[in-house]
C-alpha cells in the first residue's frame, strides 16, 4: 500500500472544497462512500413476504393445537348434559335401557375392556415371534416378504375385516372353535352358553389380527435398536442363539416392547367396525367368553344415528368422551416407552 | 490342561474379499501374544476367527484349522469353542439391564449352574481376578452393569469372560477405548491372568505391546509376515516391513 | 464343565424357539394370505360392469350397484383433502423449517396424539360441529371428519421428508440472498416433492377406508347426490349397510365392493411403502 498519488489527493479536496463551498448548480449533493443497503423500516418489515409466510405456516400448525382443543371441548359440551344427571356413576351402572331412560354404561367398559385383552393375548405372542424370527433368526431373503405380509394386514379396512369376520370367522368359530372350547376348556367357566359365533371371542379374534400389524413393527424397530456389541457379549460367552436373543435382544428392548403393545391396546381400543359386525350388540355383562357383547365405540356406531332424546344423544357422547380420554392417555404412555428405547419418536407408527 | 492355539493355514473371507490369507501361527500356552498391524490388516478378524465370532457375521466365511487346547474348533459346535474361549471388546458392552453380579454370573448360568453358593463363589473370584471386587463388592446386586466407569466397565466384562473358566481369552484392543489409568489397571491384570490362561490380545499401542506380552506377531494385509518373541520384534525384526511398521514408517 | 445333558437341553430349546417364532410367522403371513385369498375369490366373481355403474336397486330386487357410494366417496374425499392436505403440509413444513420453537415440539406430539383418536370420537365431532349446526347430514360434514383424520398423517410425513434435504442446501439458498420464504417454496419443498406426495397418498389411502366417521356425518344415500350438503353415500358405508344385512344380493356386491375399496387402499399402500418410499429413502427401512 503506497501512499496516495498527489493527482487522486487533489482531487479529493477539490471535491470536499467544493461540497463545502457548495456549487452554484443545484442542490448539494452528497455522494455516499458505501452503498450498504439499509434494513427495511418496521411498518415495512410488516408486509415483507418472509413473515406473512412464516405467520401462514403457524396458523396451519396452531389449527393441528386446535383440532385436539376442538375435540376435547365438543365432547365435553356435548356430554355435560348426561354428566350432570348421572355424574361418575354413569360409568357404573348396568343398566343400559334408552327408553326408560337409564343410561349405565358399564356393560360397555366391560366389552370394550375384554376384548381388547383377548385381542392382546392373541396378537402379542405372534407379533412380537414375528418380530423376532424377522429380525434375529430368518435367512436373508424372507425378511422383507414376511414383514411386507405383516404389515399389508394394517392396510385393509376395518369394515372389511367386518365383513370377512362375519362370513369367514364367525361360521368357523360357530362349527369349530367354541364348542371344542366348550367341550375342553369348560373347567374354567369361561366358555359357556350356545355358540353363537358372534360374540367376544369373534370380535377379541379380529382385533388380534388387526393389532398384530402394529405391535409386529414397532417391535421390529426396538428390536433393531438393540445395538450389536450387545448380541456379540452375548454369543462370546457361549450363547446358543435363543439365550443370545432371550439375554441381550429382548431383555434389552424390554420397554419398547411394552410401548408397543400398549400402542396396540391403545388402537384395539378404539377400533369399532370390524367389531360392532360381529360382537353381537348386546348390553350385559357375561362371564363367558361366547356370549355377545358391546363395546363403547360399538354402541356410538349402532345407536347414534338412532338417538332420539337430547339425554341419549349426550350419554352416546359421554361414553365418546370416555373413549377418548382413555385412548389419548394410552397412547401417550405407549410413545413414552417406545421413545426411551428408540431415543426418537418412531415416526413409522403413525403411518398405520 | 495345556491349552495352546495352532493355526495353520487360516483364511478368511467377507464376501467375497479375502481377509485373511493363510495365517499359520502356534500360540504358546500361559503366556501373553500380542498381535499388531496398521488399521485393517486382519488382526481383528484373526482372533475373531479364533472363537468363531467372524462367522456371525452372515457374509463371512473362513477356511483352515484351528486347534485349541487340541480341540479342532470346526468340528465342535461353536457354542463349545466360545465356552472354552473368552472374548473382551474393544469397547466395553456390559449388559444394562444386570446387576453386577448377574453380568459376572451370566456364562455361569447359561451352562446351568444353579447352585447359589457356587455362583457367589465364582462371581467374587472373577471379580477379584479382575480387580474390580473391592470397588463393587457392596453394590453388586443394586448396580447395574452399565453405571460403572468406562475402566470398570470393562473390567467387568473382563470379569464375565473369566468366570466360565476359559483356557484362552482374547483381547480385542481391550483398553483403546479407556483413559491412562485404566490402561495401567488392565495391563496389570493381563500379568496375573497369564498365569492361569492364555491370553491373545490385539493391539496398536506398539508400547502396549512391548509392556505386556512375550510374543508378538506382525499382521500386514491379511498376512501374518513375522512372529516371534516381543524383544525380537521390537529390536531386531527379520523383516522389513515390521522393521518399517515398528519405526513408524507407516500405520 | 457342564454335563451332556445341559448342553442337549439347551440345544433343544434354542431348536424349539427357532420353531416357535418361525411357525407363528407362518400362522400370520397365512393369515393374511387367506384373508386376500377370500377377498379376491368372493369378490372377483360378483365385480361387474353393473356395480360400477348403477345405484342401488329397492330392497328385494337383484342387480344394482354402488355407482352412487363410488362417487360419493370421490366426493367427500374430495372435500377432506382441500383442507386437510394444506393445513396438513403446512403444519409439517412449520415443524421441519422452524425448528428451534418450543411450539413445534408441543405441536409435533399434538398431532401424534391426533393420530391416536379413534376414528368415531372423530365423526362425532364432526358431527358437532357441523351436523348440529346445519341441522342435517351431509357430505360436508363427512369430508370434515376425514380431514381432521389426514392432517397428522401429512403433517408427520411432510416434516419428515422435509428434514431429508439436507441442510446445506437451506444454507447454500440463504448465502445467495434468497429470502428464507422463497427458500422453502422455490427450493426446499420441491426437492421433497416425491417424498411429500407419498405421504398424502398414504393419508389418502387410510381415510378412503373409514367407515366410522361417516356414519353419522355423511350418513348414506341411495341416490345419486352431488351435493355437498345433502347426506352422501360412500362405498364403505354400503359395504358395510350391505354385510350387516339379511340379503345375499346385497352381501354378494358388499364382496365386491369391498374387493375394490382394498385394491384402491391396499394397492395404494403397498405402492407407496414398498415401492416409492424405498426408493426416496433409499432402501433404509
Amino acid at each position: 500500500m503506497g501512499a496516495i498519488p498527489e493527482r487522486r489527493f487533489a482531487e479529493a479536496r477539490r471535491h470536499s472544497e467544493e461540497t463545502i463551498t457548495g456549487r452554484s448548480s443545484g442542490p448539494t449533493k452528497i455522494a455516499p462512500v458505501t452503498t450498504a443497503p439499509q434494513a427495511p423500516a418496521w411498518h415495512r418489515q410488516l408486509f415483507n413476504l418472509d413473515f406473512g409466510f412464516r405467520g401462514l405456516l403457524l396458523l396451519a400448525a396452531l389449527t393441528v393445537l386446535a383440532l385436539v382443543g376442538l375435540i376435547l371441548s365438543e365432547m365435553l359440551q356435548r356430554s355435560a348434559l348426561a354428566w350432570q344427571k348421572f355424574g361418575i356413576h354413569f360409568l357404573f351402572a348396568s343398566e343400559w335401557d334408552p327408553v326408560s331412560g337409564s343410561f349405565g354404561a358399564l356393560p360397555f367398559v366391560y366389552g370394550t375392556v375384554v376384548s381388547s385383552l383377548i385381542a392382546l393375548v392373541l396378537a402379542v405372542p405372534l407379533a412380537v415371534a414375528v418380530a423376532v424370527f424377522v429380525t434375529e433368526m430368518c435367512p436373508k431373503p424372507l425378511r422383507k416378504p414376511i414383514s411386507y405380509a405383516t404389515e399389508l394386514l394394517a392396510a385393509i379396512p376395518s369394515v372389511i375385516y367386518g365383513l370377512w369376520a362375519i362370513f369367514v370367522l364367525v361360521p368357523l368359530m360357530r362349527v369349530y372353535v367354541e364348542p371344542w372350547l366348550m367341550k375342553r376348556l369348560a373347567w374354567t367357566g369361561l366358555f359357556e352358553g350356545p355358540a353363537y359365533g358372534i360374540g367376544m371371542l369373534a370380535a377379541g379374534t379380529v382385533l388380534a389380527i388387526m393389532i398384530v400389524p402394529i405391535i409386529s413393527s414397532i417391535t421390529r424397530e426396538v428390536l433393531a435398536a438393540v445395538p450389536q456389541p450387545q448380541r456379540e457379549a452375548a454369543l462370546a460367552l457361549g450363547a446358543t442363539r435363543w439365550e443370545m436373543v432371550r439375554m441381550a435382544v429382548l431383555r434389552n428392548a424390554r420397554a419398547g416392547i411394552v410401548g408397543a403393545v400398549i400402542l396396540g391396546l391403545g388402537r384395539a381400543l378404539g377400533e369399532t367396525m370390524a367389531v360392532t359386525m360381529v360382537i353381537g350388540n348386546r348390553p350385559e355383562i357375561a362371564k363367558s367368553l361366547l356370549a355377545p357383547g358391546y363395546t363403547m365405540a360399538s354402541v356410538i356406531a349402532n345407536e347414534f344415528a338412532e338417538a332420539t332424546d337430547d339425554l341419549y344423544l349426550s350419554a352416546l357422547m359421554e361414553i365418546g368422551l370416555a373413549l377418548f380420554i382413555v385412548t389419548v392417555i394410552v397412547n401417550i404412555l405407549a410413545r413414552l416407552m417406545v421413545w426411551t428405547v428408540t431415543r426418537g419418536t418412531p415416526a413409522r407408527a403413525h403411518a398405520q | 490342561m495345556d491349552a495352546a492355539v495352532e493355526v495353520r493355514d487360516l483364511k478368511a473371507w467377507f464376501g467375497k474379499t479375502e481377509a485373511l490369507h493363510g495365517i499359520t501361527i502356534s500360540v504358546p500356552p500361559n503366556h501373553a501374544t500380542a498381535v499388531i498391524g496398521p488399521s485393517g490388516c486382519g488382526k481383528s478378524t484373526f482372533i475373531r476367527c479364533l472363537n468363531r465370532m467372524h462367522e456371525t457375521n452372515p457374509e463371512a466365511r473362513a477356511e483352515g484349522e484351528v486347534r485349541i487346547g487340541g480341540m479342532d474348533i470346526y468340528g465342535v459346535p461353536a457354542v463349545d469353542v466360545r465356552r472354552r474361549v473368552g472374548m473382551v471388546f474393544q469397547k466395553p458392552n456390559p449388559f444394562p439391564t444386570m446387576s453386577i453380579y448377574d453380568n459376572v454370573a451370566a456364562g455361569l448360568k447359561l451352562n446351568g449352574v444353579r447352585n447359589r453358593k457356587t455362583l457367589d463363589e465364582v462371581v467374587e473370584r472373577s471379580l477379584r481376578q479382575a480387580a474390580l471386587w473391592e470397588e463393587v463388592k457392596d453394590a453388586l446386586r443394586k448396580k447395574s452393569g452399565a453405571s460403572l466407569s468406562g475402566g470398570q466397565q470393562q473390567r467387568l466384562c473382563i470379569a464375565r469372560a473369566l468366570a466360565v473358566n476359559p483356557e484362552v481369552l482374547l483381547m480385542d484392543e481391550p483398553a483403546s477405548a479407556l483413559d491412562p489409568i485404566s490402561t495401567a489397571k488392565i495391563e496389570d491384570l493381563i500379568f496375573e491372568l497369564k498365569r492361569k490362561l492364555t491370553i491373545v490380545i490385539v493391539t496398536h499401542n506398539m508400547q502396549q505391546a512391548s509392556r505386556v506380552a512375550e510374543f508378538t506377531g506382525f499382521f500386514l494385509m491379511g498376512s501374518l509376515i513375522e512372529f516371534d518373541r516381543t524383544e525380537k520384534i521390537f529390536t531386531n525384526p527379520s523383516d522389513k516391513r515390521t522393521e518399517d511398521y515398528i519405526t513408524g514408517r507407516f500405520g | 464343565m457342564p454335563s451332556r445333558y445341559v448342553q442337549l437341553r439347551r440345544q433343544l430349546t434354542d431348536y424349539f424357539f427357532t420353531g416357535l417364532a418361525a411357525g407363528l410367522s407362518v400362522v400370520v403371513v397365512g393369515a393374511t394370505t387367506a384373508i386376500f385369498a377370500y377377498l379376491v375369490i368372493r369378490g372377483a366373481g360378483s365385480l361387474n360392469w353393473a356395480l360400477l355403474t348403477q345405484t342401488p336397486k329397492p330392497v328385494g330386487e337383484a342387480g344394482g350397484g354402488m355407482a352412487n357410494a363410488l362417487l360419493g366417496s370421490g366426493i367427500i374425499l374430495g372435500i377432506a383433502s382441500l383442507f386437510g392436505i394444506p393445513i396438513g403440509i403446512g403444519a409439517g413444513i412449520y415443524l421441519a423449517e422452524y425448528r428451534c420453537s418450543r411450539l413445534g415440539q408441543l405441536v409435533r406430539f399434538t398431532a401424534d396424539v391426533l393420530n391416536g383418536v379413534p376414528s368415531i370420537v372423530i365423526g362425532l365431532v364432526a358431527y358437532g360441529l357441523v351436523v348440529i349446526q346445519e341441522k342435517h347430514f351431509s357430505a360436508f360434514a363427512g369430508g370434515v371428519a376425514l380431514a381432521i383424520m389426514m392432517v397428522p398423517t401429512v403433517t408427520r410425513a411432510t416434516e419428515e421428508m422435509l428434514l431429508l434435504v439436507p441442510q446445506s442446501v437451506r444454507e447454500a439458498a440463504l448465502g445467495l440472498g434468497i429470502a428464507q420464504w422463497r427458500t422453502i417454496v422455490s427450493v426446499i419443498v420441491p426437492a421433497a416433492r416425491s417424498g411429500i406426495i407419498t405421504g398424502v397418498m398414504l393419508a389418502f389411502a387410510r381415510v378412503a377406508g373409514e367407515t366410522a366417521p361417516l356414519l353419522f356425518t355423511a350418513f348414506g344415500n341411495q341416490f345419486w347426490s352431488l351435493s355437498p350438503n345433502q347426506p352422501i353415500a360412500a362405498l364403505p358405508l354400503q359395504i358395510f349397510t350391505y354385510a350387516i344385512s339379511p340379503f345375499d344380493e346385497w352381501h354378494r356386491q358388499a364382496w365386491a365392493g369391498a374387493l375394490m375399496l382394498v385394491i384402491l387402499i391396499v394397492g395404494t399402500t403397498a405402492l407407496v411403502r414398498f415401492v416409492l418410499l424405498r426408493r426416496i429413502l433409499g432402501g433404509a427401512r
